[in-house]
C-alpha cells in the first residue's frame, strides 16, 4: 500500500505525459507492441516471479508453519508469534541493533557532513574522492578481518599505539561493553567517504552564487553552512539518512567475521539472529517470524524513503 | 511530472551538468582560494587526516601481508617490515608445497585464492553484466512499448524495493537448494541475474528521458522494437548502463551471506567466503594473521584497478539518487 502511494505519482504522471505525446504526433496510428513487450519482460518477469513475488509468499506461509528444511512443514498458526513475545534473545537482538544503529547512523552521518562541507568549500579533486571511497569498495568481510588485525590485542597497530601512549590496551571485539561500539566505529570508518560523497553531490546542486553574495556581505563560513548549506541540503540529507538506516539495520558480514554475535549476545543483532535460527539451529519457521518483523520495521522505513524522494525532488530538482 | 524527467537527466547522466557547475564553481572562487587563512589551514588539515584515517589501514594491510609471520612479534609496530617477503601471497595462492606454507605460519589447509579470486570475478561479472542488460530490457519495455496493464506491473515490480533481502533469503536458498543448485553458479546468480527492481526503475527513468524523435526515425527505416533497442538506445545510454553495471559490480564483489549458504564449496567459494574460512583454519591460538592479511589484499587489488580505471565515472555515479 505504501509502496503504491508512494511511487504511482510520478509513475502516473510520465505515463500520461507519454501518451499525451503519442495521441497529439499521430492521432491516427495507434501501436501496440504487446509481443515485443513480452519478449523484452520475459527474463524480468521470470526472474520476479521466482525470486521476489514466490518467496516472499512462501516467507510469510514458512512463518507459520514448524518448518525445519528437513521434513515437510506442518502450519502452526502464529505460534511462532506468540513464542516471539517471550523470547528474550529476540528483544535482545532489537534492543543491540537498535543500540548499533544509533551509534553508527550518529557518528557516520556528523563526520560524513563534516567531510562533504570541507570538500564542498575546498576542493573539486576527483581523486580525493575517489581515495575517500575506497572503503565502501571493500568488501565488509575485508573490512572486518582487516580492523581485528589492527585492533588486535597483542599485536594491533591500535594497541601499540593505545600503549606508546600510556593507556591500557583492550581487546576491543572481546569485550561486552566494547565489542559494539567496535564495531559501530568499524563500519564508521567503512561507510563515512560514501555517505560523504552523497551529501557532497547534494551540495553541488546549491547555487553557488549564494556562496558569493554571502560572502561579499561578509559572512564567515559557519555562517554560511548554517543559513545556506544546512538548510539547502535537508532534504538530500533527510533522504541518505534514511538510507543508511535502512542499510544499518541490516548489519551482519562484519559481525559474522568478527564476533560472530558474541560476547555473550553483546552484538547478536536481529540480522544475525535470523541467520542463527535459519542455518545454525534449522528453525527456519521461527527464523522466518523474525523476517516478517524485520522487513515490517524496514518497510515503514522505505515508504518514508519514497515519501522523502519525493520531497527531495520537489524541494531540489 | 517534467521534474521526474529532469531528475532522471541529471542523475543518469550525471556528469554533464554537474561537472560543468563544478568547473564553474572552481572557476568563480579562485580568487577566495589565494587568501590562505588560519581557518582554511586548519580545515584542510581535518580532511587530510581523514584521508590518511582512511588509507593508512590498507597500508598496514599490504605491510602486514609483507611480513614474513615468525617476525611478527617483535616486528609489528615499523612501518616498513624488516625482512619484507612475498611467501604469504604465493602460499595463499597455492603456489607453495604443503611444508612451506605451514613454515611460513599457515595451517596446511590447502588454499587457492586464485581459484576464489576468479570464482568472485565469475559470479560478479555475470551478475553485473546479466542483469544489467535484462533491466535495460524491462526498463526499456516499461518506457517505450505500449502494451496493456503496463503501469500496473510496473508498479508490482517496484514494489519489490519494499523486501528486505534477508526476508527472500530464507526462501530462496530453500529454493536453490531443493532444485539441487547448491554450490553451482547457477544457484549462486539465480535470485540477482534476472532483475533487480532498482536497476529496472533507475533504466527506465533514464530512457524515459531519451527524445521520442530518435527512435521515430529508426522506426520511419522500418527497424522493429528489437533493432532500435539495440543500435540506438543502449549505445546512447552508455553513462547510465555503466552506473548500474558498476554498482552492481561492487555490490557483487563484496556479497558475503549468499554465496556463503549456497556456494561454499572448492568449486564455488568466492573471496570473501574463502576469508572468513580461511580465518576459521588458523592454527593454534593467533590467528594466521600474515596470510589473512595477504589474502584481503587480493581481495582489494581488483576493486583499486576498477577505481584507477573508471574513478572519475563511479565518483561521479554517486548522485543521491542512485543510492542503491
Amino acid at each position: 500500500m505504501g509502496a503504491k502511494t508512494a511511487v504511482a505519482p510520478p509513475d502516473q504522471g510520465t505515463g500520461i505525459r507519454a501518451a499525451a505525446g503519442k495521441e497529439r504526433k499521430r492521432p491516427g496510428r495507434r501501436r501496440d507492441d504487446r509481443k515485443a513487450a513480452w519478449l523484452f519482460l520475459a527474463p524480468a518477469l521470470v526472474g520476479f516471479a521466482l525470486f521476489y513475488a514466490y518467496p516472499t509468499v512462501r516467507g510469510v506461509y514458512y512463518s507459520l508453519t514448524d518448518y525445519n528444511m528437513l521434513a515437510p512443514p506442518n502450519f502452526v498458526g502464529a505460534e511462532n508469534y506468540t513464542q516471539l513475545i517471550g523470547d528474550e534473545q529476540f528483544w535482545n537482538a532489537l534492543k543491540v541493533t537498535a543500540y548499533y544503529v544509533v551509534l553508527n547512523i550518529g557518528s557516520q552521518t556528523v563526520l560524513a557532513l563534516l567531510l562533504a562541507t570541507l570538500m564542498h568549500r575546498l576542493t573539486r579533486s576527483v581523486a580525493l574522492r575517489a581515495m575517500l571511497l575506497v572503503p565502501w569498495l571493500v568488501p565488509n568481510v575485508t573490512v572486518g578481518l582487516l580492523w581485528m588485525w589492527l585492533l588486535d590485542a597483542n599485536l594491533g597497530f591500535v594497541n601499540h599505539v593505545l600503549e606508546a601512549l600510556g593507556l591500557g590496551t583492550s581487546g576491543f571485539f572481546t569485550s561486552p561493553d566494547l565489542a559494539m561500539p567496535t564495531i559501530a566505529a568499524v563500519n564508521t570508518w567503512a561507510y563515512t567517504g560514501y555517505t560523504a560523497l552523497l551529501l557532497y553531490a547534494g551540495m553541488l546542486q546549491v547555487p553557488q552564487h549564494l556562496y558569493e553574495s554571502a560572502s561579499l556581505d561578509g559572512a564567515g563560513e559557519w555562517r554560511m553552512f548554517h543559513r545556506i548549506t544546512l538548510p539547502l541540503l535537508r532534504p538530500v540529507l533527510a533522504l541518505v539518512l534514511v538510507v543508511s538506516l535502512i542499510g544499518s539495520f541490516q548489519i551482519f558480514d562484519t559481525i559474522a567475521v568478527t564476533t560472530k554475535g558474541g560476547p555473550v549476545g553483546a552484538t547478536r543483532v536481529i540480522y544475525y539472529y535470523i541467520y542463527e535460527q535459519a542455518f545454525a539451529q534449522f528453525h527456519m519457521g521461527y527464523a522466518s517470524a523474525v523476517a516478517v518483523i524485520l522487513a515490517l520495521v524496514l518497510g515503514v522505513l522505505t515508504a518514508v524513503q519514497m515519501r522523502l524522494l519525493r520531497a527531495s525532488r520537489s524541494d531540489l530538482a | 511530472m517534467t521534474r521526474t524527467l529532469t531528475r532522471a537527466r541529471t542523475s543518469t547522466a550525471a556528469d554533464a551538468p554537474h561537472t560543468r557547475r563544478a568547473a564553474t564553481g572552481s572557476h568563480g572562487r579562485v580568487r577566495t582560494r589565494r587568501k590562505l587563512s588560519p581557518g582554511r589551514i586548519a580545515a584542510w588539515a581535518v580532511l587530510l587526516f581523514a584521508l590518511a584515517a582512511t588509507l593508512f589501514p590498507f597500508y598496514w594491510m599490504i605491510r602486514t601481508a609483507l611480513t614474513p609471520a615468525s617476525d611478527l612479534y617483535y616486528d609489528s609496530t615499523g612501518f616498513v617490515p624488516e625482512h619484507p617477503t612475498m611467501i604469504n601471497f604465493l602460499r595463499v595462492l597455492g603456489l607453495t608445497s604443503q611444508e612451506e606454507a605451514v613454515a611460513a605460519g599457515g595451517s596446511g589447509a590447502q588454499v587457492d585464492f586464485l581459484r576464489y579470486l576468479l570464482n568472485s570475478v565469475v559470479y560478479s561479472g555475470l551478475i553485473a553484466s546479466l542483469q544489467t542488460l535484462f533491466c535495460a530490457m524491462a526498463g526499456y519495455a516499461f518506457a517505450r512499448l505500449r502494451f496493456p496493464g503496463r503501469d500496473a506491473l510496473f508498479g508490482v515490480l517496484i514494489a519489490a524495493l519494499m523486501v528486505p533481502p534477508i526476508f527472500t533469503l530464507l526462501p530462496n536458498f530453500v529454493l536453490v537448494k531443493n532444485l539441487g543448485w547448491l554450490n553451482t553458479f547457477a544457484g549462486m546468480v539465480a535470485p540477482s541475474v534476472l532483475m533487480t527492481p532498482f536497476a529496472v526503475f533507475f533504466l527506465r527513468q533514464f530512457f524515459l528521458s531519451i527524445p521520442r524523435e530518435v527512435e521515430e526515425a529508426a522506426v520511419l527505416d522500418g527497424v522493429g522494437a528489437w533493432g532500435i533497442f539495440w543500435r540506438v538506445v543502449l549505445p546512447m545510454s552508455r553513462g547510465p548502463l555503466i552506473t548500474i553495471g558498476l554498482t552492481t559490480t561492487v555490490w557483487a564483489w563484496k556479497d558475503y551471506l549468499w554465496p556463503l549458504l549456497t556456494g561454499r564449496d572448492e568449486e564455488t567459494r568466492v573471496l570473501t567466503v574463502a576469508l572468513g574460512v580461511f580465518q576459521q583454519q588458523s592454527p593454534n591460538t593467533q590467528p594466521d594473521w600474515t596470510g589473512i592479511m595477504a589474502g584481503s589484499t587480493l581481495s582489494v587489488l581488483p576493486v583499486l584497478v576498477l577505481l584507477i580505471l573508471l574513478g572519475r565515472r563511479l565518483v561521479e555515479s554517486l548522485n543521491f539518487s542512485g543510492i542503491k
